[in-house]
């Protein structure tokens, strides 16, 4: 709309027409006080905070409803508007308890604040107040109702923002209340978004309430653990006996991808990190065939020895059975660890073990989507391109359940900018409700869906909507075409060449597990290496990693049939459960070294000879890349003692090896240009001082640690030609999403490969074995599952 | 015949529901007008009523009761038989409105949305029913009463007593 001029307290602005007078001055840096308005949500104008003088008009007027419009004049704060907020205040606070300092908002409460900004100090009521007791509305939603302002924000976030529709508002006047759905208890997705809105301490989180003061917490903003969205989140950490402690998770500052967004999972998973069952040493299994716990170094000592002993020797092996030599080992990497960690592992393995046998558990053809991006620029969408597209097509895949920011950003994207979203799916799923046209197809048919999209009239021809369907695509100018991990291989090649073949249109590609896409760009793959290259070449990596067996080596399902039948004569496994995963049974792997990198004993790691108890991803620094090719900085928030980040374990093998780690990690004068020695990295002084250790005991002091991932993120940049980062973007916290068509291989190659994608849908309290670990999650889930169980 | 099939009404009302919700553009705004005949039908808005409510119009539970708690007259406990309201608004207090409420209250042995333990009658002192000029007044189920004196109160109540012997 058309620009138009204002005055606010004598300053001159300009905003487009219509814009609101509060979003406008907000703008210009003028606060205008509110409890009712929200951003991005419906408006209510319930509060009367927001109140401002204009010039000719009668009364005083709400800045959340007023459009502005050419010349008008108005006055945010002058004596008269000061008095009639104060009288709101006075109003809110006739029934409101005055006990800030129990109150669990206290210090950061949108009413504390304006109380003390407008000084309603004194109650003109003097009635006692009518005190109702706190009710628990689920393990994760708490209320209070007498500090309740009824702003309506929370019904409102949870109608409009979740579609969820769980809160309402009851009554009238001095009895309103806001009510669960549930009667006394809330049936919903238990996102605890209606506590991040609500300005007071109503409603209060499960898992945080009565635990901390504000101030008490360091806040560390970093990435969730828990799915492939990768939410930023702000942790609160405080110290603990054995280091930092995470006490509540949010995204305090509304910023990155997920503005105002987290999920239960990124808002109360987080207890995993103080688990009991959490590894927090050593272990090596001893003579009698029993874990016992050990020291670092002797851990380490004991892994280098065997891994060097199997990979320097040739011939038969010790058991009689494989071969030692080069190939001798599998490695097995993560969908949970960083980028830099994933890098490293497989330049360890190709360079130090001297394997090509790596993989990781993929949850979606990365390979492919990749193939056939290359040479085309702007065809991979991130999410924030998601978030604003005019429309989009989503094929396969459940966001609701699996990808839950993916469908917070599509349900606002048609609710404040009326993008018209398509959803073509063999299940009901919650997005058909914000759906302009949804089809749903029988199990089997997204092939001949996008053959119909494709032009072919002969396909799909029993669904009569199809065609309208193809019809309405056909029409739209710009698309982003999202797709669930059952594409792949040759489908998710087929749709992709369909929306290649179309000027606008842009793709994303589902998976699971928070650096499920870090793990394939990096080329944790036996037939892959970092940025997709072939293995089976020559290219830049193989210039880079001189001497690294180039034949294809064994997958993940093969590494662990040839570990089985004593082929494989060592098996690193890093964050992942194989024996889990693929249903192995115990003992199969006795004739194998086998090192367990994992937070937990896991099934595999009660099986392995040596257990390394790493840090989570809330104990390291890093980056981690989305399932949208969003890179985003990961920050060292909570502290364990007991436990290394994976990063520094495998330079600590290499180390300990014989391996010059400098010719692994690109630090010190020669290559290396960051002199950070871990002080940024993190809320603890003590990070600094461990690298600091280690480099005096290398004589490299001054110049910087091995141990800091972000040395091997310059390497990354140098040699993957889709992480071209935008630096000063990561490094502020916001996101950068990598060019998928700036690679080099061909699709040809990479169709002839065989994809191995084994999905893990997980659910909405579900990341498989950091969800498990969490207390509050698995309440959460057993909450719900009680309710489902009750209406059944 | 009814859309719902399972419908907890009456078929006449079931019928009536049918048609209401496609007079306006908006099913829900058929929400008040169903919520007032429904209570009348089976005396006062049920979890089943609501429910049922709920799914004719494709709006939540949650959303059904939103609306409904707003209203005074809607209630979600049964009543009596026989509902006495009493207004004790501006015109009928003057004209000893208060009196006739004590009165029945005293009578019925019950106090506001009290409810007798035969079940036959229940108490309600209400605002303003729209009958001023002829205060005070009270309104029983549908029917009015009108420039009532305390005396008239017994009568009243007999009335309804014999009603009620009469099977209608
Ligand atoms: S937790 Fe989320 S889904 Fe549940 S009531 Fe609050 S906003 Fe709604
Ligand atoms: S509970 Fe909080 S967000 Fe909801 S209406 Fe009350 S004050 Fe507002
Ligand atoms: S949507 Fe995914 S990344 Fe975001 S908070 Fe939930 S689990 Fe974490
Ligand atoms: S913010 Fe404007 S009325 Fe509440
Ligand atoms: S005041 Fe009683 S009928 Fe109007």
């Amino acid at each position: 709309m058309a620009d138009v001029t204002f005055t606010v307290d004598g300053k001159t602005l300009t905003a487009p027409a219509g814009t609101l007078l509060i979003d406008a001055c907000r703008k210009a840096g003028i606060e205008i006080p509110a409890f009712c308005y929200y951003p991005g949500l419906s408006l209510q104008a319930a509060c009367r905070m927001c109140v401002v003088r204009q010039e000719k008009v009668p009364k005083l007027q709400t800045a959340c409803t007023t459009p502005v419009a050419e010349g008008q004049v108005f006055i945010t704060e002058s004596p008269e508007i000061a008095q009639a907020r104060k009288a709101t205040l006075q109003l809110l606070l006739g029934n409101h308890p005055l006990d800030c300092p129990v109150c669990d908002a206290g210090g950061e409460c949108e009413l504390q604040d304006m109380t003390f900004k407008y000084g309603a100090g004194e109650s003109l009521y003097v009635e006692a107040k009518q005190h109702r007791e706190e009710q628990k509305w689920s393990p994760a939603v708490y209320f209070d109702r007498p500090r309740c302002i009824l702003c309506y924000r929370c019904v409102r976030m949870c109608g409009e923002g979740m579609d969820v529709w769980a809160l309402g508002i009851q009554n009238r006047g001095v009895t309103a209340v806001i009510a669960p759905n549930g009667g006394d208890h809330l049936d919903c997705e238990q996102c605890g978004m209606c506590i991040d809105v609500c300005p007071v301490g109503a409603l209060t989180s499960g898992t945080y309430r009565y635990k901390s003061r504000p101030w008490e917490m360091k806040h560390v903003s970093t990435v969730c653990t828990h799915c492939a969205d990768g939410c930023k989140v702000t942790l609160g950490v405080r110290r603990a006996n054995d280091g930092m402690e995470i006490v509540r998770a949010d995204n305090r500052d509304k910023s990155g991808i997920n503005g105002d967004f987290l999920c239960a999972k990124g808002r109360f998973g987080f207890d995993f990190v103080e688990s009991a069952e959490r590894l927090t040493q050593p272990l090596v299994r001893n003579v009698a065939g029993v874990l016992e716990p050990t020291t670092w170094e002797k851990a380490i000592r004991h892994v280098a020895k065997r891994f060097q002993e199997i990979v320097s020797r040739s011939g038969t092996s010790k058991n009689g059975r494989g071969q030692d030599g080069p190939g001798s080992i599998g490695v097995i990497g993560s969908t949970r660890t960083t980028n830099e960690e994933n890098y490293l592992l497989q330049k360890f393995a190709r360079t130090v073990l001297k394997t090509q046998h790596i993989d990781h558990e993929r949850t979606a053809d990365y390979a492919t989507f990749h193939g056939l991006l290359v040479g085309s620029t702007g065809r991979a969408a991130g999410l924030k391109e998601i978030a604003a597209a005019p429309a989009i097509l989503l094929l396969g895949g459940n966001p609701t359940e699996e990808h839950p920011l993916l469908a917070w950003s599509l349900r606002s994207d048609v609710r404040l900018n009326h993008a018209r979203l398509y959803v073509a799916n063999t299940q009901a799923i919650r997005l058909e409700r914000q759906a302009v046209r949804s089809l749903h197809l029988a199990d089997g048919d997204y092939e001949a869906l996008v053959r119909s999209l494709s032009g072919d009239e002969t396909a799909l021809a029993g669904l009569p909507d199809a065609a309208a369907f193809r019809d309405a695509l056909a029409g739209e100018e710009s698309l982003v075409v999202i797709c669930g991990a059952e594409f792949r291989g040759a489908a998710l090649a087929a749709l992709m060449r369909w929306g290649l073949s179309r000027p606008q249109v842009k793709f994303a590609l589902l998976s699971d597990g928070v650096n499920a896409r870090g793990a394939a760009d990096m080329g944790v793959y036996p037939d892959l290496m970092p940025g997709y290259q072939m293995l089976a070449g020559d290219g830049p990596m193989h210039q880079e990693y001189a001497g690294m067996p180039v034949t294809s080596g064994k997958d993940y399902v093969a590494m662990m049939e040839a570990a089985g039948s004593g082929k494989l004569n060592g098996l690193l496994v890093v964050g992942a459960d194989p024996f889990a995963a693929l249903g192995v049974a115990d003992g199969a792997l006795k004739d194998t070294f086998l090192v367990v990198q994992d937070c937990f004993l896991t099934r595999t790691a009660a099986q392995a000879d040596v257990v390394l108890p790493t840090a989570s991803l809330y104990e390291k620094t890093g980056t981690v890349t989305n399932c949208y090719g969003d890179v985003q900085m990961v920050r060292k928030a909570a502290d364990k003692a007991g436990v290394k980040p994976d990063f520094e374990i495998l330079v600590r093998l290499a180390g300990a090896m014989g391996v010059d780690v400098r010719t692994l990690v690109p630090f010190g004068d020669s290559q290396g240009v960051r002199a950070d020695m871990g002080q940024t990295r993190g809320a603890q002084a003590g990070e600094a001082d461990r690298h600091a250790v280690w480099l005096a005991a290398h004589a490299l002091e001054p110049k910087l640690s091995p141990f800091d991932p972000l040395a091997i993120l310059d390497e990354v940049e140098r040699l993957v030609p889709e992480y071209k980062l935008d630096r000063l973007n990561l490094f502020a916290g916001n996101e950068s999403t990598t060019e998928p068509g700036a690679g080099f291989v061909s699709v040809e190659s990479l169709l002839q490969r065989k994809d191995g994608v084994v999905a893990a849908h997980p659910g909405l309290f579900d990341s498989g074995l950091l969800s498990e670990k969490t207390s509050a999650l698995q309440q959460l889930r057993r909450h719900q599952e009680k309710l489902t169980v009750a209406a059944d | 015949m009814s859309v719902e099939t399972m419908s907890i009404f009456s078929p006449e009302l079931s019928a009536r529901f049918d048609e209401l919700v496609t007079r306006y553009p908006m099913k829900r705004s058929a929400l008040i007008p169903m919520l007032l005949y429904a209570q009348d039908e089976v005396g006062y808005l049920s979890d089943a009523v609501i429910d049922e409510i709920a799914r004719r119009i494709g709006i939540t539970p949650l959303d059904v009761r939103n609306v409904a708690t707003y209203y005074s007259m809607l209630r979600f406990k049964p009543a009596g038989r026989f509902n006495v309201q009493v207004c004790t608004n501006i015109s009928c207090m003057l004209r000893g409105g208060y009196k006739i409420f004590d009165r029945f209250q005293e009578r019925l042995g019950i106090g506001h949305k009290g409810v007798t333990a035969d079940g036959l009658f229940s108490l309600e002192e209400v605002e303003c029913i729209g009958a001023c000029c002829w205060a005070p007044a009270i309104q029983v189920n549908y029917d009015f009463h009108d420039e009532l004196t305390e005396e008239r109160v017994d009568a009243i109540l007999e009335q309804y007593r014999s009603q009620n012997a009469g099977g209608r």
